[in-house]
């Protein structure tokens, strides 16, 4: 899984059914010092997360294994809040 | 499967419900040099891997393959500690 911070909401109401009703934000990867790293995402919320927040991202087929996602047409969804991350061998 | 370094863990209250009780660990993936190479991955642990060993893990839907008939929603997932490796 990816460490994320949420950065914002995304809004589209046409879309696949099987999305309607569910929560998508825009996500940017991070490192786990917090430093950006790689393109944004789109990704179906959860786990009631918010703008600002860290979160865990699942993606690939398994994000179809969060709740509520079965046979959603989604590759990326937040999975976890993050309380903390501690980094404590070297990377 | 790939080998990683395990450099830190997550802690997280509010998840997916499949997630609860599962340890999730920071891994580094490793080349055969033992050197980093790419991105830092949060993967969920069935084998009692600890911060500071070598193991290796897979990525995908296999990930949640040792938790079943759990779906776990996970993408990486650390199935084995290495003990040793040689390359030559």
């Amino acid at each position: 899984m990816l460490l994320a911070r949420v950065v914002g909401t995304v809004v589209a109401t046409r879309k696949d059914p099987r999305l309607v009703s569910h929560k998508l934000l825009l996500a940017r990867p991070m490192d786990p010092h917090g430093k950006a790293e790689g393109n944004y995402l789109v990704a179906l919320d959860t786990v009631d997360a918010g703008v600002g927040d860290r979160v865990l991202i699942v993606s690939g087929s398994s994000a179809r294994m969060a709740a509520g996602m079965k046979d959603c047409p989604v590759d990326a969804a937040i999975v976890g809040v993050v309380d903390s991350v501690e980094v404590t061998a070297g990377d | 499967m790939q080998m990683a370094r395990v450099i830190g863990d997550v802690v997280a209250t509010r998840k997916d419900d499949a997630l609860e009780g599962i340890k999730l660990l920071l891994i580094q993936p490793i080349g055969a040099d033992g050197a980093s190479a790419g991105r830092t991955l949060v993967a969920v642990d069935s084998v009692g891997a600890g911060v500071g060993e070598t193991v290796f893990f897979v990525r995908g839907k296999e990930a949640s393959f040792p938790f079943h008939p759990t779906e776990v929603p996970a993408d990486a997932g650390i199935v084995g500690i290495v003990d040793h490796w040689h390359v030559g």
